[in-house]
């Protein structure tokens, strides 16, 4: 049963390049609503009784990685009216073959930590491990504040992959609670993207010089 | 019951402020919400109610210190809340006001859980809140801060979700109902595996550390707290880095049960003497009085750490440091905000004697200066003589002595931007008279703050040291 759940997590590693790659914010805005779909089903394909409370867990999360993060991620991206070009530091392909470096890199670390039998068999922890790192090289590679906050977005989405092995021992209030956490957090953040927007005419994060030593 | 009433008295607060219309009197909210909370906390303290929620919500030890000083500070803030508030006439209150009541529940809840899903969920919360209060000048400057803060804390605090999963994936091989509770965790943490033990504990030390502002995480410290107004960054200084050294404190419970106390020891003290080294160089020099506070909480995040490292008695003067600081950074805040205020500037620039033009919050800026530094009579004075006497007689004599330079460093670059502030005659004014004056509700709230710290140098009453003696018992567990 293990291609069960290999399969969408190899999406899932794909879309990570996918993302490392694209040059359209757009595209990439896409990319990270489709991996939070993707993941939200991840539980259902992981435990063996399914109750309410799983199916309206995997529906909220769903609903907010899937749409109302991007939502608000086009929102912002439209009033902003910027640019709509990623401008990296280091350029796509390099990231790309970081990212995928770093995928081999999981992979073969993954296979001297020592873990339970859904982790050992199934991608989870290689999956979960490439996503953190994906998620850290959008958020230091690029310029753009909204970049940022989707390297952010898909660095929580790693975590929440690594979450996969802990189903039984994490109660659904909490990840309730986290999910809520994240949704409230991009909430903030992009009202603060509306402002610099407003403040510097830019979301350029070079423009946020002032302050430093 | 009365960890219910707790909670959800500043939740309903923020609900009540959001609804009220009137800017001059939604300041006030606080004031009860903070009356409230301080009678509910000395309540719980006293009738040491049972966990609630399956053990999920409840007190232990050093919980209760962290509680009693969340408490005390913010009824001290809420009073200078509606003081500064009077000055700022002209900008909106109805998103500070909720984000303080909210920043008091998340505070309240971090003290109170004893759930590590639960902690984190409240960290984060405590972190939202404080965004939009750094913004509340709505200056290109205070965005950025805002930004730099947001990003950076967001990520810690992510590490410390992906800290906290380890943790329990750790304790997963041999546990067959694995669960996210601090006492069973500590049960269980025996048999958990030392890799991801370790690998949590690295990652939930940068992520909290990164709330806590140890070095190198500390970036996000000088801007939010420069930009932020003085009340802000008393809250932040003195809450939001008290609930983080909580949670590593917890986290380093559960590892020390583990047969980690070298490794987690180690790395404590490293960061501590880290951090402090960090902002003993960048406040040399340091013209801007509130980044150079931002540093001085730095070097404050780096003593706990090493306290906490060096364990057995230091540990309690780490404890009693945390309440030190918490209330020192109160006083030194909130007058450096009533200084900020009256002179239109914090760049000591422009800043000369704060002393002749605002008497108390200049002598109370300067008294806070010689306390925040560990000069005798004052409480941190005590604590840190604790931590470095325990140093030594721990056999950590190199630590100790470096401990001591870094402190004699900082005593120095701090003073020499506290007196250039502080004494001297103010310059002619080039910029128009402000209405600025201190006023009780401006004034009461340094006083009181002094007094305590003052107490605290002189004497210690019975209750604390018994709840300080209690908090370094629990910390004491066997592998």
């Amino acid at each position: 049963m293990h291609w069960l759940i290999n399969t969408p997590l190899v999406i899932v590693l794909l879309v990570n390049l996918f993302m490392l790659g694209v040059s359209r914010m757009r595209s990439l805005i896409y990319s990270a609503a489709a991996q939070g779909v993707i993941l939200s089903a991840l539980p259902l394909l992981l435990e063996k009784r399914i109750g309410l409370m799983i199916i309206i867990v995997a529906l909220v999360t769903a609903v907010i990685k899937g749409f109302l993060i991007p939502q608000m991620l086009h929102k912002a991206l439209r009033d902003a009216q910027i640019k709509r070009e990623v401008e990296p530091l280091i350029g796509f392909l390099p990231t790309m073959l970081l990212g995928a470096l770093g995928t081999a890199a999981s992979i073969t670390f993954a296979a001297y930590l020592p873990v339970t039998q859904a982790g050992t068999s199934t991608l989870i922890i290689p999956a979960s491990f490439s996503t953190v790192l994906t998620g850290f090289l959008l958020l230091t590679t690029r310029y753009k504040a909204i970049t940022q906050v989707i390297g952010y977005l898909i660095l929580e989405n790693g975590i929440y992959i690594f979450g996969m092995l802990l189903l039984t021992a994490v109660p659904f209030l909490v990840e309730l609670g986290i999910l809520l956490d994240l949704f409230v957090g991009i909430f903030v953040v992009s009202i603060i993207l509306n402002h610099i927007n407003e403040a510097f005419s830019s979301l350029d994060t070079r423009q946020l010089t002032a302050l430093k030593e | 019951m009365l960890f219910v009433v707790l909670i959800f008295i500043p939740v309903l607060a923020a609900i009540a402020a959001a609804a009220i219309t009137s800017n001059a009197l939604r300041p006030w909210i606080m004031v009860i919400a903070g009356s409230l909370h301080f009678a509910v906390m000395l309540a719980i303290l006293i009738f040491q109610p049972a966990p609630i929620w399956d053990g999920w919500v409840g007190l232990d030890p050093p919980g209760k210190l962290v509680l009693l000083l969340i408490s005390t500070l913010f009824l001290l803030c809420s009073i200078y809340t509606v003081g500064y508030l009077r000055y700022r006439g002209e900008r909106s209150n109805r998103v500070l006001i909720p984000c303080l009541s909210i920043f008091l529940a998340g505070a309240s809840l971090v003290a109170c859980s004893q759930q590590l899903g639960l902690m984190w969920i409240a960290m984060e919360t405590t972190a939202l809140s404080t965004a939009p209060m750094i913004y509340f000048n709505r200056t290109p400057r205070s965005i950025e801060a805002t930004w730099k803060y947001l990003l950076l804390s967001s990520v810690g605090i992510a590490l410390a979700l992906l800290g906290s999963f380890f943790l329990v994936c750790a304790t997963l091989k041999h546990d067959p109902y694995p669960s996210l509770l601090f006492s069973h965790l500590v049960r269980h943490a025996g048999t958990a595996n030392a890799i991801w033990l370790k690998m949590a504990f690295v990652l939930l030390l940068v992520g909290y550390g990164t709330k806590m502002g140890l070095a190198p995480m500390h970036t996000w410290k000088p801007d939010a707290y420069g930009e932020a107004p003085g009340v802000v960054g008393a809250l932040l200084a003195g809450g939001l880095t008290s609930c983080a050294f909580l949670a590593i404190l917890r986290v380093d419970r559960v590892c020390i049960a583990g047969g980690l106390q070298t490794y987690t020891s180690h790395l404590l003290i490293g960061m501590g003497l880290l951090s402090m080294a960090v902002a003993a160089v960048f406040m040399l020099g340091q013209k801007d009085i509130k980044r150079m506070l931002a540093y001085s909480s730095v070097e404050q995040m780096g003593i706990l750490a090493l306290g906490a490292g060096i364990g057995g008695p230091a540990l309690y003067g780490a404890l009693l440091q945390m309440i030190n600081n918490g209330l020192t950074k109160g006083m030194l805040f909130l007058s450096a905000g009533n200084i900020h205020r009256s002179y239109g500037s914090k760049n000591t620039d422009e800043v000369h004697g704060a002393m002749r033009r605002l008497p108390l919050s200049g002598t109370i800026f300067m008294l806070g200066f010689l306390a925040i530094t560990g000069s005798p009579p004052f409480g941190p004075f005590i604590s840190v003589f604790t931590i470095l006497n325990a140093a030594f007689s721990r056999h950590f004599f190199v630590i100790g002595a470096v401990f001591l330079l870094l402190l004699l460093m900082v005593f120095m670059g701090m003073g020499r931007t506290v007196l250039v502030a502080v004494l001297g005659k103010p310059l002619p004014r080039k910029r128009p008279m402000n209405a600025y004056r201190d006023g009780w509700m401006t004034g009461l709230p340094l006083v009181v703050s002094f007094l305590l710290v003052l107490m605290l140098g002189v004497h210690i009453p019975p209750f604390l040291t018994h709840m300080l003696q209690q908090a370094r018992k629990f910390m004491e567990v066997r592998p």
